[in-house]
Formats: structure tokens, sequence, C-alpha cells
């Protein structure tokens, strides 16, 4: 199947990016963090800076799953699959991120069964055809997949499968856009907010960003012109001195969310008391884990796991790169022992990790514009 | 992981198994309709698929923009290899 390379409308393009420049007080400097790693993984591949004038600073955000999962739950997820009678099941995002003792795809060349899956039914699926073995799911994932891996507890649970467990990383959104705004070293004027974690929680949860912080931010879609969209949105906020939650990617996201969603994630769901976030230290009330009527499918309580906290290499500044307090390639690592090739942090790995988007698309700017047909 | 395949509904599978069949960038796989039941799910309407779970129902030409744009990022090929990935299920 193939599909056209090229967008239809670069003319948009270029009147929006026109429009930015008109909204943009040359006196100041605007920080707007872009949360999801779908959209700076969008920005880098667009050029979308290169279209924004030098006082508009994009700052990338903690929206990447695999990014802000801390290496000691890698380990622990690890530690389980030591045991022969279990097999691994995680998607294939996680399969290069590297653990103390290696990725999940080195703990397999070693002798564990590690398998990829596409969801976590088919998690579910292995463990109905593998009844002598035990099929554990190591679950991420903000809003957006936490309702896939709850509808397949609820499903295991009402089918009474036995063999079949979930190691539960689920994170909230919310609570770490909280924390980047108590950060001391963090000034973020505004948010493009997430698109599809969006579909799932809606518009409302974000109401608190603009009514007691100030901020303005606008939920957008993945298209270089829903980027641009939104940036013009937030300019014309903060020049009317405003700050509201908007939905520029209404075609796609409800303002109430996605109630068989948020019911199913709550019939399945608790939150921690506080989680680990690479790079963020602890953040209360920022993880799901599954309630006391879902003990038998929770890994946790059903293996033994050392629970040891691991910091990342000291050279790698992931934790920085996270926050948005450096730029990847100030990182001391960034392409010469850290590679997408070579990963050392989880922000190379993945086609959503800034330190893998940046790599991968900052070195070919003119191609980038020869694609979307913009003069700039 | 934050973008979502498009895919279209060929049928739905019964009322219970809450599940239908949805060609997905060229293979046909079953995918779990639970979330946007709600909003009536027939043949012909296009979702959006994350992880094997349709989230949210959507425009046929919202549709077509989404697999551009999957293509333009570089993840047609992760998308293909995820549709095709998901397990097939024997005929109920």
């Amino acid at each position: 199947m193939k599909f056209t390379d090229e967008f239809r409308e670069p003319e948009v393009i270029a009147r929006t990016a026109e429009e930015i420049r008109r909204l943009a007080d040359p006196s100041r400097h605007y920080r707007l963090m872009e949360v999801c790693g779908g959209h700076t993984h969008a920005i880098y591949r667009f050029g979308l800076k290169d279209l924004l004038p030098e006082n508009i600073e994009l700052v990338h955000g903690p929206g990447c799953p695999v990014c802000v999962l801390p290496m000691g739950r890698i380990d622990d997820g690890l530690s389980i699959a030591a045991d022969t009678g279990v097999i691994f099941a995680a998607f294939g995002d996680m399969m290069r991120v590297p653990g103390t003792h290696g990725s999940p795809l080195e703990h397999k060349a070693r002798g564990a069964d590690v398998r990829i899956v596409y969801s976590p039914a088919d998690a579910l699926k292995l463990a109905r055809a593998n009844p002598d073995r035990h099929v554990m799911f190591f679950a991420i994932g903000f809003e957006t997949t936490a309702p896939s891996t709850a509808l397949t507890l609820m499903r295991a649970k009402a089918e009474g499968i036995r063999n079949f467990s979930v190691f539960c990383n689920h994170v909230t959104i919310i609570p770490a856009i909280r924390a980047i705004l108590d950060s001391p070293d963090m000034r973020i004027d505004a948010f493009i907010g997430p698109g599809h974690v969006s579909t799932v929680i809606g518009c409302r949860p974000y109401e608190w960003i603009a009514r007691n912080e100030g901020k303005p931010i606008v939920v957008s879609g993945f298209e270089p012109v829903d980027v641009l969209q939104s940036i013009v949105m937030i300019l014309q906020q903060m020049k009317q001195g405003e700050a509201k939650v908007e939905n520029q990617y209404k075609r796609v996201v409800p303002w109430e969310g996605n109630k068989a969603a948020l019911r199913a994630m709550a019939e399945v769901f608790e939150l921690r008391p506080y989680f680990e976030w690479r790079g963020m230290g602890f953040i209360s009330q920022s993880a799901l884990r599954l309630r006391e009527s879902y003990a038998t499918f929770d890994a946790e309580r059903r293996f033994n796991v050392p629970g040891i906290r691991v910091t990342d290499p000291k050279a790698a500044q992931c934790g920085e790169v996270l926050k948005g307090v450096l730029k990847p390639a100030q990182c001391k690592l960034f392409g010469k022992e850290c590679t997408p090739e070579q990963p050392v942090g989880a922000l190379m790995v993945s086609s959503e990790g800034s330190c893998a988007a940046y790599f991968n698309y900052e070195h070919r700017k003119s191609m980038v514009f020869t694609n979307i047909g913009v003069a700039v | 992981m934050c973008l979502a395949i498009p895919g279209q509904i060929v049928s739905v599978v019964d009322g219970l198994s809450h599940s239908a069949m949805v060609e997905v960038v060229g293979v046909r796989r079953r995918v779990d309709i639970s979330l946007v039941e709600p909003e009536g799910i027939a043949p012909g309407d296009w979702v959006l698929i994350h992880v094997g779970f349709a989230m949210s129902k959507i425009r046929e030409e919202e549709a077509f923009d989404q697999l551009r744009m999957l293509t333009v990022l570089g993840e047609a090929e992760a998308a293909s290899l995820e549709a095709s990935g998901y397990f097939e299920e024997e005929s109920p």
C-alpha cells in the first residue's frame, strides 16, 4: 500500500507560518512545550522549528512512554523473565531499551523467552495458547494505551485465565505537566497539548493549567498545519492576555474524552501514591497499578522483584533533556557514545524520543523542505 | 506509540465479542471495538486503531490524512508491521 509522500497544503503552511510571525512579539521570548513525543517526532520530521521566528522556542516534553520509564522498572520486569516458566511479552518499542544487564532483546539472546506483541490482547492470546506457561505483559504507555490493557485484564478475569499477568508501568500525563510547572529550572509559557491521550481523557483535565497557572494549552493534531495552527492559537491567547484550554484537534478529540475508555481504566486501575520517572524523580499520583480486585493478575504481587532504584549512566543527561532543560545535542553523549544504533538512553531508542528525532532529522533539513514544498 | 493507525470496518463480528474485522494498511485483522461501540459502528466506517483497539471513529478524509502522515513520518512500515503483527484469530 502506497501513499503520496507530499502534503497537499504547502500554501496553508506558509500562510500559517506568516501568521505566527505576525503575532509573535519580537521583544519577547516564547517557550512552548509540546508534551507528546508524537509531536516531537513530527516537529523534527517537518523541520517546523525553521518555520518559526527565532524567539519561539519549542521545548520537548515528557510524553514518550518508553523514555520516562526508569531503568529499575525494566530490570524488575526482566528479573521475572529469568523464570523459565515465564513468557515476557512487550511492545516492540521496549525491545532495545537498555536495562542494567541489557535490553529485553539481549535477554532473549541469552535464553529468556521474550516476545514482541503489538497489542495487550495478543499477550492474552499467548496465554491462552500456552496454558503450561505464564505470560507476563510488560505494560507501558500513557492514557492512550492504558484502556487497552484494562479491557484485556477485564477479559482475562471474565474468562478465568490463570496464567496471565501484567507488569504495570502505565503513567498519567497531568501529574507530569504539574511536575514540570513546579520545577524551578523550567519556565514554560504555554503547552501544545497531546493529541491521542486527549481522545481518552478529553480536554477538561487541562483546565487547571489555564485557570491556576495562567498558561494557555492547545490540544493539537500531528500534521504540520495542525502544530502551526496550535501555535497561532497560543499566540492569539497570549496577545489578548488570556489563558484557556482550546482544542485544535476537534476532528478526533471530543471535549469529554472517551467515556468507555475512562470506565475501563477506573474498573481495573487505581493511582499509585508515587512513581519514579526517568530524570524527573518521584512524582506523586502519577502512575497506575492494578486494583485489589485484579491482584491475581498483578505481576508485582505474583513475583518477587528486586525493586531497586537504578540511576542512569552518569554521563548521560536523559533527565535534563526530558525536562526540556537541555536540547538533545547538548548532552555529552549525543551522537558519540549514544546513537539510535547503539543507544545509551531511552530517548535515543524510540522514534518519539527527542534524541532519536533530533538525530534522524536535524541534519536533513534541506530534504524536508523539498518534501513539504515550503520556501522559507 | 503516540501515532494511531486508521482502519476501515469490514464487518462487525458479533455483539458479544466487541470486535470487528477491519482492513488496516492492507491487511484484515480482528480489532477490539469496545471503546467506539457507543458511537455506533457499521461496515465502511473508519476508526483510529491503537495497539489493536479502535480508539475513535473518524471521517474518511481524516483517515487518508493520517495514512499520509504515517508515510511521511516514516512510520508506515512500522504501522504495516504492527497491523500484520496482530494475531489472526481462528474463525468463531
